[in-house]
């Protein structure tokens, strides 16, 4: 009776082992098949032009997405610049300022601009920058971007301050350190590993959208100096190679979507590494 | 059997030395406190002896660390919480004084060593960076002299940049008591600064206290008994909130006044 048991019970859990084994080869090879896939169609046009030159005109082979991708480094650096400080202070009121009520509305509130679609964000930045400037620029991109950073850092922020224990904030205090004081010089160095790679991962999300550039940053085939002119980015460019007729500007728009999935992979472990660091650092 | 007319009665107060030879340093009276509805602490009135070892006793759950905490004012930054009555530090009232301020001057040990994420050289200077003081040869000399005086020194003086976290338990231990006694604090309260450690470590910190009597009033809370009956000179006896007995620490434990303290002392209850 008990062999017929402990058989069964063996036999579930190696099909249950097996099944689990199976699903996540599956989803991690989904991961490595669309490297591939990309790889496999732009491998061709991933050569030195591609990151040194400008885009040709129609018609003619060759040339790069030099501007695009200087272009979405430029887009990037103003969301940040945006995104991070207001997310960072409110997370920072949420963590250790805010009342109950008062937290609530204001992480309810956050979720919901979460969830706003990316496209409606770019209109809005279309009525908040582009229609007054009368220009399209990629400060639009950069505030529509910024926009979109907001709630996750606003979140990441929170539960990271909070994660630090209260014996820390405790110390400082007890020492003749003000609120304030406590924060910044004592908790939020605590927390900065995971800080930084939260920011770092709310940018690699970023870093991919689409639709709010199509009407903020629209698109060059030349350089864009300084901040208020159009400017090129990368998934604009592979919206726009992808729909032309010319073979080449296709596999252009392979190899382009490679370095922008290659781009937000590196970010993202490198993230994760600066979390494992963190948190072994602080077991010690 | 205690009633609530033979509690904080001139009967117990008068074991409360005020010979002319002790000069009261810290000292409170009629204070209570309240945790929302609840009453943590019931007319407690105290004299903190200048320069001497004052040890709270007493069971789980009977205010002594609530007292202790209320004495720096660390209480303020819990939510839902009430004081009543006075604290005089040199006879000024701490309540009206900046409450940095009174922490400045009350310092406080945790039970658990609670060292920041800096090096150690950081954390012990942490306090007099905060109180505006940055010139690095104060600094370095004010570190020295708070890591002498926790006898820490000699352990650490060459690796003073190395982070706090890498030293063992008892060594972050007197690591904060340094940190603590940096900023120069007239009072220094310490909240079972050893019941986290071995006993070697535990030692080596009584030792300390007895060393540090001099620079600094000391009130240390604790559940050991025996600890307190080694290291303070003067001792109290708290029981659900009050002040059951308070005076000679040679009094409290051979000759107690109140049946209760006289039960806890020979370890009746606990």
């Amino acid at each position: 009776m008990m062999t017929e048991i402990s058989r069964k019970r063996k036999v579930t859990n190696a099909v249950m082992l097996s099944l689990t084994g199976v699903c996540t080869v599956l989803v991690i090879g989904v991961l490595f098949f669309i490297l591939g896939y990309l790889l496999w169609h732009g491998g061709r046009s991933l050569n030195w032009d591609f990151f040194t030159k400008l885009p040709k005109p129609s018609g003619e082979s060759g040339g790069g997405m030099a501007n695009a991708i200087v272009g979405s480094g430029k887009v990037l650096l103003v969301a940040t610049l945006i995104g991070v400080p207001l997310g960072f202070m409110a997370g920072v009121y949420l963590a250790e300022y805010s009342g109950k009520t008062f937290a609530f509305t204001l992480r309810y509130t956050v979720d919901l601009l979460n969830g706003v679609p990316s496209i409606v964000i770019g209109i809005v930045a279309y009525a908040l920058v582009v229609h007054p400037m009368h220009t399209f620029s990629a400060l639009a991109g950069g505030v529509a971007l910024g926009i979109m950073m907001v709630p996750i850092a606003v979140r990441t922020t929170e539960e990271f301050l909070r994660a630090v224990p209260n014996s820390l904030r405790e110390g400082a205090m007890a020492l003749g350190a003000t609120k304030a004081k406590t924060i910044f010089t004592v908790v939020v160095p605590a927390a900065i590993s995971g800080l930084a790679s939260g920011m770092m991962l709310n940018l690699a999300r970023v870093a991919g959208e689409t639709a709010p550039l199509l009407f903020t940053a629209l698109g060059n085939t030349f350089w864009s100096h300084g901040w208020l002119h159009p400017i090129a980015t990368l998934p604009v460019m592979i919206y726009n190679y992808a729909l032309a007729p010319e073979e080449d500007l296709h596999q252009q728009a392979w190899a382009a979507g490679f370095v922008l999935l290659a781009l937000v992979l590196v970010i993202n472990i490198t993230a994760r590494m600066i979390i494992a660091r963190g948190a072994a650092s602080s077991r010690r | 059997m205690l009633s609530e007319s033979t509690v904080g009665t001139p009967q117990t107060l008068a074991d409360t030395p005020k010979a002319a030879a002790t000069v009261c340093k810290l000292n409170s009276k009629n204070l209570n406190f309240f945790y929302g509805s609840f009453q943590a602490l019931h007319n407690i009135s105290i004299e903190v002896a200048s320069n001497k070892v004052t040890a709270f006793i007493g069971p789980s759950g009977c205010g002594k660390s609530t007292f202790l905490r209320t004495m720096n004012r660390m209480n303020e930054a819990l939510r839902n919480t009430r004081v009543d009555g006075d604290l005089l530090l040199d006879g000024e009232n701490l309540f009206s004084m900046d409450v940095t301020d009174v922490r400045r001057r009350v310092g406080m040990v945790f039970q658990r060593s609670n060292p920041f994420p800096k090096t150690i050289f950081d954390n012990i200077a942490y306090g007099l960076r905060v109180n505006g003081i940055h010139k690095k040869r104060v600094l370095e000399e004010a570190v020295e002299r708070s890591l002498q005086r926790a006898a820490l020194w000699t352990e650490v003086k060459d690796k003073l940049q190395k982070p706090a976290s890498a030293l063992s338990g008892g060594q972050q231990q007197r690591l904060c008591i340094a940190r603590a006694l940096a900023v120069e604090p007239e009072v220094l309260l310490l909240d079972e600064p050893c019941s986290a450690l071995d006993p070697i470590a535990t030692l080596k910190i009584e030792e300390l206290l007895f060393q540090l009597k001099s620079v600094t009033t000391i009130v240390i809370v604790t559940h050991n008994m025996q600890q307190a009956a080694r290291v303070a000179d003067y001792t109290g006896f708290f029981l659900l909130g009050r002040l059951i007995e308070f005076g000679d620490t040679k009094k409290i434990f051979q000759n107690p006044g109140v049946k209760e303290t006289e039960d806890y002392v020979t370890g009746r209850f606990g």
